[in-house]
């Protein structure tokens, strides 16, 4: 089939969603113990998107993301360490522990990057494609935004502006079928948004969002018209956030059952599943558990990195008097 | 030298940069094909193309944050936000992008400029003459400016064109017109951050902003006929601020008045004031006046709207009452 990732890729592919797993399930017991700060909003059961829609991309393309964006990181590039780093607020993470979790950005790797006000990343990437299309290259940029995203006016002002301008933009569309506590049917009359697409004369596409495969195939697709020069392109991708909004959520309005059906669909059971054969179980399992020893030695290595000191920034503070 | 209308100094300013640098380019509503309203881009979409002067949809909040991160990638955007009024639709992609990835992301530099207007006297009614600068000046991580000569028109714009920051540059829809000197030389600049002494004087100093230093010299006229010594300071650079420039004044003088065009509460005067206050109180003898708009909408009917806005009058009135 076209477009289709090799097995290589599909194997690198598996190890990352991994990484992403235990990386979130380990900062979720970090957080229960008291050892983070502040909310952290896990993907765990939507790593097949982040991790299968960046894997064609090249280290020059450009991505940006949003407060849940552990697989985009990692699925671009960005070691974990660095990641875990950033998140435990140390001076080895990405951004000094500047950041945190939510903005986290990495120029040199394509990722700037997190965002955190809901639907800013689809405006930031579609300023990315306008600047490679005046520079004239064949860059790309890919925008991850979710459901509630997809919401706000200037998610309808950026499409119209990437289609009308055909900028090398990908819309990736992460419906995960909440923002926040809210499900999607109570913020918009139709469950698939794709269809607004239409609207703009922009290509778009539903897949399955737990198949990494099904994601890369439909994300490639867009990413080679994008770099033709024939505009942006919108991948629906339908996932479940399996939990809750951030480390603050209390639950209680994730149906049990909705939570069950999509945990028997979890992106890794489905890769695993599908490459078994190919691979053998050996393997993969050996790819597993590197992945995670890798995390493991990540996060005990950013909770010995040293804490970051506070320098002034002039720049922002131009006046000493600030201080 | 030549003398060119405040809008045409502009467009020299953008037409130079454009030809020295292929990453400069020029995006905003009605600015290619029909040149801007104020028709400071006339004719650049004929000489430099679509690619590089293009109209957009009405979309500001999106195109500011596009420029952010145009600025971000290898280009140096200069976008036209038509009315200062339309500023608070920007105001997420100043504030919560523009603001922060200095800061928080390593080798990342933002090399755009905002070009907008504001201010009163025109008749263009509550929600085109407003002068927003305290919106934008309060934001760190900005360079914000506000010429009001042609000369410093195009010689401000040049740097901040080159400025490897956001600089937001304030225009003034009734300074478009205005005549003056502006050098042909392309290597010309203004410095950003640096006051200009309109006119020298020994009593007090006014500390003025685009228009206002206009009324302000004025105001010095009008003083100077009740033998009152004014200085007159265009800050040109509303932040960071010429701190210099108006310490060695008011060592000299003892009394400020500040003028500007926006709102009282919370606005650029207060801020003047208070930064007045910081860094030169021992040598004031009598407190700092504001001159400002009240804080109410600009209404339309002449008689109502020049009862609002401040003027040479107002300006010599504070300045009699603070000597006082």
């Amino acid at each position: 089939m076209k477009n289709s990732p090799s097995t290589t890729e599909r194997i690198e592919m598996h190890r990352k969603m991994v990484l992403v797993r235990r990386l979130e399930e380990r900062l979720g017991e970090l957080h229960k113990a008291g050892k983070t700060r502040g909310p952290i909003h896990r993907c765990d059961g939507q790593e097949a998107v982040g991790v299968g829609a960046t894997a064609m991309l090249a280290t020059s393309d450009y991505v940006t993301s949003t407060h849940r964006g552990h697989a985009h990181y990692v699925g671009k590039g960005l070691g974990v360490h660095g990641i875990a780093a950033e998140i435990l607020g140390r001076e080895t993470g990405y951004c000094g522990g500047r950041a945190g979790h939510m903005l986290i950005g990495e120029k040199a790797s394509g990722v700037i990057g997190g965002n955190a006000i809901v639907g800013a990343s689809i405006p930031a990437a579609t300023g990315m494609a306008l600047s490679i299309q005046v520079r004239g290259g064949s860059d790309v940029a890919m925008c991850f935004f979710g459901d509630g995203a997809a919401q706000t006016g200037i998610c309808h002002e950026s499409m119209n502006i990437a289609a009308l301008w055909k900028l090398p933009v990908v819309f990736v569309l992460e419906h995960n079928q909440y923002g926040l506590t809210v499900h999607h049917s109570v913020q918009s009359p139709v469950a698939d948004l794709s269809i607004r697409g239409a609207g703009y004369a922009i290509p778009s596409e539903i897949v399955d969002g737990n198949d990494a495969v099904a994601v890369y195939r439909a994300v490639a697709t867009a990413v080679e018209r994008a770099r033709r020069g024939e505009g942006p392109s919108l991948v629906e991708a339908k996932t479940y956030r399996m939990q809750g909004f951030s480390t603050s959520d209390m639950g209680g309005y994730q149906g049990e059952e909705d939570l069950a059906a999509w945990a028997a669909r979890d992106p890794i059971k489905v890769s695993f599943a599908s490459l078994v054969d190919a691979v053998g179980q050996e393997r993969l399992e050996q790819v597993e558990q590197e992945a995670v020893a890798e995390v493991d030695a990540a996060i005990e290595a950013a909770l010995e990195a040293p804490l970051p000191t506070f320098a002034v920034f002039e720049k922002t503070a131009p006046y000493a008097e600030s201080f | 030298m030549a003398k060119l209308r405040y809008a045409e100094a502009l467009n020299q300013a953008l037409r130079e940069e454009m030809q020295r640098d292929p990453s400069v380019f020029l995006f905003g509503e009605d600015i290619a094909r029909y040149g801007g309203v104020f028709k400071v881009t006339r004719g650049l979409m004929d000489e430099f193309g679509e690619g590089r002067v293009r109209d957009t949809p009405i979309s500001e909040q999106t195109l500011a944050a596009m420029a952010v991160t145009a600025a971000m990638t290898g280009t140096r955007p200069i976008l036209e936000i038509m009315y200062a009024d339309f500023m608070p639709l920007v105001l997420d992609a100043l504030i919560n992008q523009a603001s922060i990835y200095e800061y928080l992301w390593n080798d990342v530099s933002m090399p755009f400029v905002l070009r907008t207007q504001g201010g009163g006297g025109a008749g263009a009614g509550a929600q085109h003459s407003k002068s927003l600068d305290s919106l934008v000046a309060h934001i760190p991580g900005l360079k914000v400016v506000a010429p009001v000569t042609p000369a410093d028109a195009k010689g401000l714009l040049k740097t901040a064109i080159r400025d490897s920051q956001p600089v937001i540059f304030l225009e003034h829809k009734l300074l478009y017109n205005l005549r003056d000197d502006v050098p042909d030389d392309p290597d010309f600049t203004v410095e950003i951050g640096k006051a200009r002494t309109v006119c020298e004087g020994a009593d007090i100093s006014i500390f003025a902003t685009s228009r206002m230093v206009l009324e302000s010299h004025k105001a010095a006229e009008l003083l100077a006929a009740d033998g009152i010594s004014a200085e007159v300071i265009d800050l040109r650079s509303l932040r960071p601020l010429d701190l210099s420039a108006i310490k060695t004044s008011i060592a000299k003088t003892h009394h400020a008045v500040v003028v500007n065009e926006g709102w009282r509460f919370c606005g650029y005067a207060a801020e003047l004031s208070a930064t007045i206050m910081d860094h030169a109180f021992d040598d004031l003898d009598g407190p700092v006046a504001r001159v400002t708009l009240p804080d109410m909408p600009v209404p339309y009917s002449e008689p109502l709207e020049m009862a609002v806005l401040p003027n040479a009058a107002k300006i010599a009135d504070a300045a009699r009452a603070t000597l006082r």
